[in-house]
């Protein structure tokens, strides 16, 4: 995978955009500043638009699964629907309990919202196109993701309500231990790349993803980071902070309006960069599917640009965590816990020294 | 700031928080008082009277013909049965003979009724444990139904077609052939129902072992139904005193002995199939003849009094009524299964989780309207 | 025996969820099961039962003229004041007084649509109507007379 077919790729867009601004401006503050502004308005634009995108699919995937249409008025299929919904919010009354501690109550939302957009710098879209390729790539994403408890905290304790602090305290159990699962799975692949780095991790994989290259324990770290995951970002089966029969809505219930919706977008948002961060480690991000010496398929293959491979890859992980909240029930808080520390992590820590092996003497292909 | 006032914490440092009168999953207006220690349950008191109309000193101003439509209002999903048990206690006064075409219409049309009860009673059951899909699989069965129901009595919830002396009108053309085709489609689907919740490890996990409640203590909280009969309390009216003419036909009480939410889930699962069997027997051999015994316009009953039980989709319905000899009755009381099942509900939640008391209430299958009144 | 145990737990536990998964991927693939009803669309095909309740009224044939002699039996039937019967007296051609209904009032929003008043009148003067859409903006209009203006009664009914 040395060579991009196609003439137009994200990166040679984001390079000649580089030159002409550099042209324009010159080297210096003036250019560095205009190109994070420009970075980061695309970035949120892309995400919001995206998220919109995911509600839709989620309500018309569990509507498809229920026997019935699910959105289909506003706009071709209901593609507007979304929109709709916003303006909705937009126009509510964001509601601020009296009792409640109002900064904090204001705050919550927002760092929700922030940590979401913080974790999706070290995503790769496409080849050489990266908003930050830090070499500890997949250490920043796990240390900053897990700063997303204390804004389901802070909303849970500030809203004085007494299901939304039961809904909080739950999911900051919930979260802290499912970080050690989803952390054992990343560092097994990370062990078998020797790198934290996503474009390397991305780039040990051009000759086979690591879902197919690294035997059984690769699969079953793979099937336990979508666990994982499924309840780190706070989806049924595992949605029990915001446990809609038992708590109402658990640490939103006193939200409403625009802040209502920054959960909302900040759900949606975790949901794509799980599903991401599974695409780039387990099936090799923007990679391209090659089968060993099939080389027309291969040669096919490569025709289609890495951001189309990136995004049907997240979109597949998506969709099944989007089949698993609309099949299972919900599990009860000690069974939750239960699944954690009696099943997924002694697994996954028996599978991380599987893992080591197969590293050491280099069985994976 | 405070996080919490003193009321909110009992003098033994208790959490106590209010379920309902509006909760997602009070399934209508009832409202739980819990005392919490984190998320177990140390206490729980049920507060009712939300939604009281009255039913009962109402009546007493209606006829013996009017009376009935009422008590469609109190367990809204067994209409049909509800107003049979009133319809009964009323022809027993009269001492009138009901047509045989009646009485095997009525026991159809109860059955109908009881599957329909079951199969929401099995989707909200999923979505109270947080799984949204089966309710739409169950509602898909529950609608054909109630499509049957709309033709033949022209309504789906109240229908009002049990009259003293009889039914309202005969059955409609379709109601035969659509009614074979409903049962084939449950007997496929039951199937599906099983794949979705029934062994589901989650949904096993959720309901096994929660909520017990003794037989004894069944008994002694007067329970019925198929909570009763889930802790292993013979208990079925159809059986034990039949009624309406189901001492003509085959079918087996179901029992479970471990009386837990699982015992009494599988017990409503089991009892689905029975009522399919029971129209089985039934919907091919409708006898010709009468729909209605012939009544006088202005009913009145002997003075005395009369009591007439059901099986309802939840239990023992009593309808016990006082007659002065007038037009209308003098007093009437129900006896209501909801009623004595909820107060089980504190016993059963003891040491129970948050998520287990939604368990408990809804394969408890409380219909709030019929606890009131 | 307990490892035997764990991993039986694990498989049968991966295996049930399977089973379930593999029932709303059949749904979800099978777009022809779907049941919804698109209801404001459906209008022109939407046709209720023959015996559904929508709401009370007199029918009238071509000569203005419907079958009720007012006897009050629907408004005696009715368990909630729902039928309200004002009834006048009319001197027929030779003579005789007969009474008519004046005005045949029918509260839509205290029905129950029980149907009790339909198989209480003698003479089928009223039926059920398979309407539906009953919400007004007014409480008023939920008020209905029954019979037409200068509607008289049908000849041979009494």
């Amino acid at each position: 995978m040395n060579h991009t077919i196609l003439a137009i790729s994200l990166s040679s867009i984001a390079n000649s955009m580089h030159q002409s601004l550099q042209a324009l401006l010159g080297d210096g503050f003036a250019l560095t500043a205009t190109e994070m502004l420009i970075q980061g308005l695309s970035l949120i634009v892309f995400l919001v638009i995206l998220c919109f995108y995911l509600g839709w699919m989620e309500r018309r995937v569990a509507a498809f699964m229920q026997i019935r249409l699910g959105p289909n008025r506003v706009g071709p299929q209901g593609t507007l629907q979304i929109i709709a919904d916003t303006i909705k919010l937009l126009l509510k009354e964001g509601l601020t309990p009296n009792s409640s501690d109002k900064f904090l109550f204001n705050l919550a939302p927002m760092i929700m919202v922030i940590t979401s957009f913080l974790v999706v710098a070290p995503l790769a879209f496409s080849k050489d196109f990266q908003l930050w390729d830090i070499n500890i790539g997949i250490l920043y994403v796990s240390a900053v993701s897990s700063i997303s408890v204390i804004g389901i905290l802070m909303a849970g304790w500030s809203s004085n309500n007494k299901y939304s602090l039961l809904g909080a305290m739950r999911s900051g159990a919930q979260l802290v231990s499912y970080e050690l699962s989803i952390g054992l799975s990343l560092i097994s692949i990370v062990i078998l790349t020797g790198s934290l780095q996503m474009s390397d991790i991305i780039n040990s994989q051009s000759n086979g993803w690591w879902l197919f290259k690294g035997h059984i324990p690769v699969i079953i770290s793979f099937v336990i980071f979508i666990i994982a995951s499924t309840a780190e970002i706070n989806r049924a089966p595992f949605d029990l902070a915001e446990a809609e029969q038992e708590l109402t809505a658990g640490f939103h219930t006193e939200y409403s309006g625009m802040k209502f919706a920054m959960f909302l977008l900040s759900e949606y948002i975790n949901l794509f960069i799980a599903s991401a961060i599974a695409a780039t480690i387990f099936l090799g991000g923007w990679m391209p599917l090659h089968l060993g010496n099939f080389e027309a398929f291969n040669h096919v293959m490569d025709f289609i640009p890495g951001f189309v491979w990136f995004m049907g890859k997240t979109m597949f992980i998506i969709f099944i965590i989007m089949w698993f909240r609309w099949t299972f029930p919900r599990l009860r808080v000690d069974q939750l816990l239960n699944l954690e520390w009696k099943y997924l992590l002694p697994i996954s820590m028996i599978n991380t020294i599987f893992i080591t092996i197969i590293a050491i003497y280099g069985w994976h292909f | 700031m405070k996080l919490l006032g003193d009321d909110e914490i009992s003098e033994d440092g208790e959490f106590i928080i209010n379920m309902g009168p509006q909760h997602p999953s009070t399934h209508g207006v009832l409202h739980l008082k819990i005392w919490l220690n984190g998320e177990t349950i140390i206490k729980v008191q049920p507060n009712l009277g939300y939604i009281h109309r009255s039913i009962e000193k109402m009546s007493e101003s209606l006829s013996y013909r009017n009376f009935i439509f009422a008590t469609s209002r109190m367990d809204y999903l067994s209409a049909h049965i509800n107003n049979l048990a009133c319809a009964l206690t009323v022809e027993q006064g009269l001492e009138v003979e009901i047509p045989e075409r009646a009485q095997v219409i009525r026991i159809i049309l109860s059955e109908l009724t009881r599957l329909a009860s079951h199969q929401l009673w099995w989707g909200s059951t999923g979505l109270d444990l947080g799984a949204v899909s089966p309710f739409f699989y169950g509602m898909r069965e529950r609608e054909s139904i109630l499509e049957i129901m709309e033709e033949t009595c022209g309504a789906r919830l109240t229908m009002n077609f049990m009259v003293p002396g009889g039914i309202m009108a005969d059955i409609h053309p379709d109601f035969q052939r659509k009614t074979k085709a409903i049962l084939s489609q449950i007997k496929t689907n039951i199937k599906e129902y099983d794949d979705l919740l029934t062994g589901n490890v989650i949904f096993e996990e959720r309901t096994k072992g929660v909520g017990i409640i003794s037989k004894e203590d069944a008994i002694s909280f007067g329970m019925s139904g198929p909570c009763a009969r889930a802790s292993g309390v013979s208990c079925d009216i159809r059986k034990w005193f039949p009624y309406s003419g189901y001492e003509k036909v085959q079918f087996e009480e179901i029992l479970e002995t471990s009386g837990d939410c699982y015992g009494r889930y599988m017990v409503r699962m089991r009892e689905m199939l029975q009522s399919v069997s029971i129209i089985e027997q039934l919907i091919d051999n409708i006898p010709e003849g009468e729909i209605q015994a012939k009544t006088k316009n202005v009913i009145k009953l002997p003075k005395g009094e009369f009591y007439q039980k059901v099986e309802t989709a939840r239990g023992e319905l009593g309808v016990y009524l006082v007659s002065d000899g007038a037009a209308s009755p003098y007093r009437i009381k129900y006896r209501s299964p909801n009623f004595s099942n909820l107060f089980a509900l504190p016993q059963m939640s003891k040491g129970a989780k948050i998520g287990d008391l939604v368990a408990i209430m809804s394969t408890l299958d409380l219909i709030i309207p019929d606890i009131d009144r | 025996m307990f490892i035997k145990e764990y991993f039986s737990t694990i498989y049968r536990s991966i295996k049930s969820l399977l089973t379930g998964m593999k029932l709303t991927g059949y749904y979800f693939t099978h777009l022809n099961k779907i049941k919804t009803e698109e209801y404001p669309d459906n209008r022109a095909t939407l046709k209720m039962a023959d015996r559904f309740r929508g709401e009370v009224v007199m029918p009238h044939n071509e000569n203005n003229e419907h079958r009720c002699t007012g006897c009050q039996a629907c408004e005696i039937a009715c368990p909630n004041g729902t039928i309200k019967i004002i009834t006048k007296q009319e001197i027929l051609a030779d003579g005789k007084k007969k009474k008519r209904i004046d005005s045949f009032i029918y509260h839509h929003d205290l029905c129950t649509l029980c149907n009790l008043c339909i198989v209480a009148c003698p003479s089928d003067a009223i039926v059920m109507a398979q309407t539906f859409e009953h919400a007004v903006y007014d409480k008023k209009l939920l008020k209905k007379i029954l019979n037409n203006p200068d509607s008289k009664i049908m000849e041979g009914v009494e």
